[in-house]
């Protein structure tokens, strides 16, 4: 099954936590993943001062500056996994080192 | 076997208590499928219901109900599988040939099925109460009318609760199996709470007109049992089902006529249960055996401190502290620190008791929680004090959650304004 993990945190929190051995860990949990050919896609994002949001209304394109909520904590990367189950998803998520701060949300992605 | 329907009945119902988990469990075991598996146990008891009375009830009637339902969801499957392709219907062959079941792996892996429902439905990934009803739908049979009105919640509440818990398990892909070892002990405890959580739902309101909570605990009693059956090797489970059988035995004395809560030292003894309290003194013997002792056991051991006291002033409180000073080494919550304070009262006497609760509540270690103030009370009362007793008491009654905790403390309150 695919999953989508939805990496998200207190941006502010992020910025000011030094986690000395942050990036070494993120990279020893990708090498295993890619080891174990599990992984379909990773991405990382600019933070969401960037985002902007975009709806149609009465067929108006209404664009706004920000992310669509306003929570303080906001999603800084995503990843699809492929794993027989969500045990495997959870392990795999509770390896990222983003859940010492923020969290992982898992999404079962829909087949067809 | 004897005829009549009566006799019929009876079989079906005692089938219906110790086989409708294992039914449901083997045939989700087959299909993956929670719905088909619970349609497809119910139409093989409706079956049972029809043809035992005229052929007799069979000699394995849980076997003859798992194939018979195994039987239902194959050919349901097929059907299925052949409404897709309707033209080929009739050249693919499918008819009511029952498939082959191998008896042999039915007995051995039947109970491997329940283990694995019974971790499946108390996975991390679902909430607590919807584990709780998932566990009481499929393992234990009750109907979503009947888990509605013990937990109180509107049936249409109690369908989604059940609907929603299904569709996350299949949708989410959460595996039907029992963990891996090494998340085995933390998926165990979570087992375990849930069955002892449901044991408690019933407990704290089995006064008066709620006899359908009540009922929870019958079924809590039995759901431990078939846990502790299915982990032979974990004496915690063992130690649970012990402490439920203890505590359930003095149901009948816990509350008076006027559905007010009756205190253990005030207790008619001789409503205990005797039968219930030696299979759980058989059960904490068969945990204790085992070595390796934790909370469940050692408040099993408590209980049976209690059960087996011929009177109050049996009891032996030394024991009690005993255990209790073991209990709040691995389980150091407020509760339990609360109870050995009144273990130690009953052993030193109240003033001792009262300096522990002082302490504790000095240390913020009782904070929030509403039985300190009914232990003060108590410890108040019995030390001769009714003068403090009385405010505590007031405080307690401000914080009572049912009306047998009210009915004792407004009892107990107008006792200590009369003598204070």
């Amino acid at each position: 099954m695919r999953y989508l993990l939805l990496i998200s945190a207190d941006e502010d929190e992020v910025e000011a936590t030094d986690v000395p051995d942050g990036m070494d860990r993120f990279h020893a949990w990708m090498a295993d993943l890619r080891a174990r050919g599990v992984l379909r896609v990773h991405e990382g994002l600019h933070p969401s001062a960037t985002a902007t949001t975009v709806r149609v209304r009465n067929d108006e394109v209404l664009v706004t500056d920000g992310p669509f909520s306003e929570a303080k904590d906001q999603v800084g990367g995503f990843a699809v996994v492929d794993v027989a189950d969500l045990d495997e998803a959870i392990a795999i998520a509770a390896g990222h080192p983003a859940t010492g701060i923020g969290q992982v949300e898992i999404r079962p992605v829909r087949e067809a | 076997m004897t005829d009549g329907a009566p006799d019929v009945a009876g079989a079906v119902d005692e089938a219906f208590r110790h086989e409708w988990g294992r039914v449901v469990a083997a045939v989700i075991g087959l299909t993956g499928d929670w719905d088909l598996a619970e349609e497809c146990t119910q139409d093989a008891f409706a079956r049972a219901l029809a043809t035992w009375p005229r052929d007799g009830v069979p000699d394995r009637p849980g076997a003859w109900l798992t194939t018979t339902a195994r039987r239902c969801a194959v050919d349901r499957l097929r059907r299925a599988a052949v409404g897709d392709r309707k033209e080929h219907a009739a050249a693919v062959g499918f008819d009511t040939a029952p498939p082959l079941v191998d008896e042999e792996a039915l007995a051995s892996g039947v109970a491997d099925d329940r283990l694995r429902l019974i971790f499946t439905c108390c996975h991390p990934a679902l909430r607590v109460e919807a584990q709780v009803a998932l566990a009481l739908r499929t393992l234990v049979g009750l109907t979503t009318v009947e888990i509605a009105r013990a937990f109180l919640v509107p049936e249409a509440t109690m369908a989604k609760r059940l609907v929603r818990a299904k569709q996350k398990i299949r949708l989410a892909g959460i595996p039907y199996r029992v963990p891996p070892s090494d998340q085995l002990p933390e998926r165990t405890a979570a087992v375990l709470g849930v069955v002892y959580l449901l044991f408690n739902e019933g407990y704290v309101a089995t006064s008066g007109p709620d006899l359908a909570r009540a009922r929870l605990c019958d079924e809590a009693v039995r759901l431990a049992g078939v846990v502790a059956d299915l982990m032979p090797d974990d004496p915690e489970a063992r130690g649970l089902e012990a402490l439920l059988l203890l505590q359930h035995a003095r149901l009948a004395a816990r509350t008076g006529d006027d559905g007010a809560l009756v205190p253990l030292d005030e207790q008619d003894r001789s409503a205990w249960d005797r039968a219930g309290i030696a299979s759980g003194l058989a059960a904490l013997d068969r945990a204790l055996r085992r070595e390796r002792v934790g909370p469940y056991q050692l408040q099993a051991a408590i209980a049976a401190c209690h059960a087996v006291a011929p009177a109050p002033a049996d009891t032996d409180w030394r024991e009690i502290v005993r255990l209790y000073d073991q209990l709040v080494g691995v389980l150091p919550s407020p509760v339990v620190h609360l109870n050995r304070a009144v273990a130690v009262a009953m052993a030193d006497g109240p003033e001792a008791g009262l300096a522990l609760v002082d302490e504790l509540m000095s240390t913020g270690g009782l904070a929030g929680y509403h039985l300190v103030d009914a232990t003060r009370a108590d410890l108040l009362r019995r030390a001769g004090r009714p003068d403090e007793a009385a405010p505590a008491y007031r405080a307690a009654l401000a914080g009572a959650r049912n009306e047998g905790e009210r009915r004792y403390l407004a009892r107990r309150l107008a006792a200590c304004e009369t003598t204070g």
